[in-house]
């Protein structure tokens, strides 16, 4: 089978997200879509899958054109989609998942769930899933969920597979698993698309690469013959720095002292477990682990957003455990939460509003029970040009601006106050290349005025870029502490899954 | 290929410490109302009561000593209540065993109240079926609505408007065009609370209160303005009778209780095991239960999630409206102002009690109707008690129910979420 996208435009009220974009796809191929956030990689699988129609090109299936109204008609024609966020029922076990939709049902349209059953085992067991058909999808771990999402394309006989960022939530041991799969389907005649941001899975799995940018396509490369700074030139559209440039760290006396802490998450079941680690002044310290390991409720505990069970928590020699955030804040610590739409920002209020939101009831910021908007506004204005946030103005609401430039206002709104302690959580998810670049620099230039720095990232790359000690968590743990000079990724990794560190770290 | 082997065991599912704390709540309950029966039932009450179980005096009555029962109620309370304290709950027999437990001390209650006299517990059990019926039809309404994921709050409405149907057309034209006028008229005001909900993304809670607003409102009016003027005209239809089931009617105690009833119990029981079937084995069930827990991940399996939505909630509507039809055309046999009284809610908490299923639905409508069919009873017995009071112990059990000291189930994920296809 061959899918072909043609001069694929589409346009959304002041932007245009695709223009006369052209993709090709053989089965028995991996095609790689490279590009930044909003590079429109989404959009254009939106439109090939039937979720948005294109306002202008076609696309073909073996060279007759097709249209698609929903998705429907796209897994119809034989296209799957494996989604970012998956798309399962929770509650349903895994082969109610992988059916619905095309249900195989005897008189009366009553479910055969053990044909179901049957050739879902079959499936498993052609492409080495490994996956018991009864399972509760919920109970299963993110890896296996996925592969859950897999099997329900393979069900519907899909010959050409689209992966939107598939190992965004995956461990790097599960990611080799994962491309040993993509490989599989690849053996079994399948074409796959693969969407990504990550420059090294493109070049370790695709065989031709596209690069979007800007809706428009930059360029393509042969995986044999490419470098990563040519295609990170190629996403970005010009030379980017793909290293952190930092000098060596000068720890000074203990800022943040955590003990014995322990916290529980919004079920109430224990998700960390006793961890006892210390930030510096004057050094970074990076958290890597898979998503959902404990960082989360880490940094809530940290801050103040969430009461430890046990365990205490001080800050520049002074006991803050179970302090209000508030109280954390005006002790002078500076927090980039890992959700900023959510936790950073209020969407629906302008820039003015959103930089005061951490000191709107003080000085200088109101006098009495009355706001001084004149001088929010100017001190608003001053941090914009000096944080680099691109915004037409100060009064656009937040939710207008860039992925980039939401992260960059709160990092002006938090950085721009005296700080000691920094804690940021996925400081770059979601960002494009520019504003990492430019975050990143301001993270460090904060260590070097001699804050302590605490990163938690699920991001590898980030985490060794910036830190200078990394601390991996694994099930509410801290299992390793490593430098980051001389730990490989590989290394990082298995910690990352649950292996503990030997005493001596080996070179 | 390769075999993978790592990350497939599940993650272990912890135990919910909520669910701990109400094991032991539930473990205290028992141990006070262990106390209560001693204290109060027990200590100092003589005689026996009869309990009569057959149709008539003397046909099936079994005497029980009220005291006896009393204290064996209590052991058996505290039996329980230290078991829940050491084990934190029975797990999925908690709940189970909590409303064998309530039947139980109602029953001991009743024996102290009968004591030295006789007691028709058969016709108390008949009662109890009749107070139900409308109560589990909203409960059922309501467990087809919200698991597509829309919450009806309009089922009170649904149910007055199905009985002033019921007796208007049933007037006219006879009580099974009455049923039929009921039963669509449910449908149409579930499909305006369907348009509001799915279409203009209303708040559903709102929608539903003005579902019944409207619906008490275009009753009353219509009542006080047709009926009141000429009652033997529009507001007099005949009533559906009982027709007894050859063979198992005759079965002994609960024959004439549940197989000698009209055809709207007969209605209730199919609809509940039809909907049981339908929403666990059949593709239109995992389809609607996919909506009602992930509307978009349905969407992208190319499931239209709005027509489940509507079929659904319109159906909905029409079992609400049936149900409702049983006020005027199974047992009154003529329309008042809000004849409801509310049992559209407590159907809401007997699904809620239920755990969205119809069965549990069902079961738990039951709970509330025998709850309602005591307060008469102990009225009648002329208990000590004021029957303000009296009156007020469905709505007192409904209260209990729904604040959580059965827990909380867990309802649907999308439930009471419009969904906006991007």
């Amino acid at each position: 089978m061959k899918l072909e996208l043609r001069d694929i435009t589409k346009r959304f009220p002041g932007v245009i997200a695709n223009d006369s974009v052209n993709l090709e796809v053989n089965s028995g191929e991996v095609v790689a879509l490279l590009g930044e956030n909003g590079a429109g990689k989404s959009t254009l699988m939106n439109i090939l899958y039937g979720l948005y129609t294109a306002d202008e090109g076609e696309v073909l299936i073996d060279g007759a054109p097709v249209h698609f109204d929903d998705p429907g008609d796209a897994i119809e024609a034989g296209l799957g989609m494996v989604h970012q966020h998956f798309m399962l029922v929770p509650v349903f076990d895994l082969t109610e998942n992988v059916i619905l939709g095309v249900e195989p049902t005897s008189a009366g349209g009553r479910l055969d769930m053990g044909e179901a059953r049957e050739r879902v085992a079959e499936i498993s067991a052609r492409y080495g899933l490994d996956v018991d058909p009864s399972a509760i999808v919920e109970n299963l771990p993110v890896g296996v969920q996925q592969r859950v999402e897999i099997i329900k394309v393979l069900f519907r006989e899909a010959e050409i597979i689209i992966f939107d960022e598939p190992t965004a939530v995956l461990t790097p041991q599960e990611v080799s698993e994962f491309f040993e799969i993509i490989r599989g389907l690849k053996e079994n005649g399948k074409g796959i698309i693969f969407i990504t941001h990550k420059l090294g899975e493109v070049l370790t799995i695709a065989d031709r690469i596209t690069v979007l940018r800007r809706g428009r396509v930059a360029g393509e490369a042969d995986p044999k013959t490419t470098t990563r700074q040519e295609l990170s030139e190629m996403m970005v559209g010009r030379p980017v720095q793909l290293v952190v440039d930092k000098g060596p760290p000068s720890p000074g006396e203990v800022v943040l002292e955590v003990t014995d802490l322990a916290v529980a998450d919004d079920r109430g079941h224990g998700s960390v477990a006793g961890v006892s680690f210390q930030v510096r002044a004057g050094e970074i310290v990076g958290i890597a682990g898979v998503q959902g390991n404990g960082q989360t409720e880490l940094v809530e505990a940290i801050t103040g957003l969430r009461h430890p069970v046990s365990g205490r928590i001080r800050i520049g020699g002074a006991d803050y455990t179970g302090a209000s955030p508030r109280q954390i804040h005006n002790s002078g610590v500076a927090h980039i939460p890992e959700d900023r739409q959510d936790d950073g920002l209020v969407l629906d209020f302008d820039l003015v509003e959103n930089m005061i939101l951490d000191g709107y009831y003080d000085e200088p910021y109101s006098r009495g029970l009355s706001i001084d908007w004149d001088h929010s506004r100017d001190v608003a204005e001053r941090l914009v040009e000096q944080f680099d946030v691109r915004t037409p103005s100060v009064d656009v609401t937040a939710g207008h601006l860039s992925g980039g430039n939401q992260q960059k206002l709160i990092v002006a709104r938090e950085f721009a106050r005296d700080t000691k302690l920094v804690i940021a959580a996925q400081p770059t998810r979601g960002v494009d290349v520019g504003s990492i670049e430019y975050i990143h620099s301001q993270i460090v230039e904060e260590r070097d005025s001699g804050s302590a720095v605490l990163i938690v990232s699920s991001e590898l790359d980030e985490v060794t870029a910036l830190a200078d000690r990394i601390l991996v968590m694994c099930r509410g743990r801290i299992v390793a502490e490593a430098d980051p000079k001389i730990t490989t990724h590989a290394q990082l990794g298995l910690y990352m899954a649950g292996e503990t560190a030997p005493p001596e770290v080996r070179p | 290929m390769v075999g993978l082997t790592t990350a497939t065991a599940p993650v272990p599912v912890l135990r919910d410490p909520a669910d701990i704390r109400r094991g032991r709540n539930i473990g205290i309950v028992y141990l006070i109302l262990a106390a209560v029966v001693v204290f109060s039932f027990a200590l100092g009450t003589e005689g026996n009561a009869v309990f009569r179980l057959g149709a008539r005096p003397g046909e099936i009555d079994v005497t029980v000593p009220a005291a006896g029962l009393a204290w064996f109620t209590a052991a058996l309370f505290a039996v329980l209540g230290v078991t829940h304290l050491v084990r934190a709950g029975l797990g999925r027999w908690t709940n189970i065993v909590l409303g064998t437990a309530m039947v139980l001390f109602a029953i001991t209650f009743l024996g102290w109240a009968a004591a030295g006299n006789s007691f028709s517990l058969a016709g108390m059990l008949a009662s109890t079926v009749a107070a139900a019926t409308p109560i589990a039809f909203g409960g059922l309404s309501g467990v087809m609505c919200e698991r597509v994921g829309v919450i009806n709050i309009g089922i009170e409405g649904m149910l007055l408007t199905g009985a002033f149907m019921g007796a208007f057309v049933g007037s006219l034209a006879g009580p099974w065009m009455g049923v039929a006028a009921a039963t669509l008229a449910g449908g149409l005001m579930a499909l305006l609370l369907a348009v509001l909900a799915i279409r203009y993304r209303v708040d559903q809670i709102i929608a539903g209160v003005v579902i019944n607003i409207l619906a008490l409102g275009l009753t009353s009016f219509l009542s006080s303005q047709l009926m009141v003027q000429d009652a033997a005209r529009y507001n007099s239809p005949d009533i559906l009778s009982r027709v007894p089931i050859p063979g198992l009617a005759s079965i002994p105690v609960i024959g004439p209780i549940l197989f000698n009833q009209n055809i709207f119990v007969y209605g209730l029981f199919v609809i509940v095991a039809v909907m049981t079937f339908a929403l666990f084995k059949t593709r239109w069930g995992l389809r609607s239960r996919a909506v009602g827990e992930h509307p978009k991940a349905a969407d992208t399996l190319g499931i239209n999630v709005y027509r489940t939505r509507y079929r659904n909630v319109v159906t909905g509507g029409l079992i609400a409206g049936f149900g409702g039809a049983f006020f005027t055309l199974g047992t009154v046999g003529s329309f008042n102002e809000n004849m409801t009284g509310g049992r559209g809610f407590i159907g809401l908490a007997a699904m809620i009690f239920g755990r969205w299923h119809p069965v549990g639905a069902f079961a738990a409508a039951l709970v509330f109707g025998f709850a309602d069919a005591l307060q008469v009873r102990l009225a009648i017995l002329n208990v000590n008690i004021a029957s303000e009071f009296l009156a007020m112990i469905p709505y007192l059990v409904t209260i209990i129910v729904v604040a959580g000291l059965v827990g909380r189930s867990r309802p649907p994920a999308a439930d009471g979420q419009p969904y906006i296809k991007e």
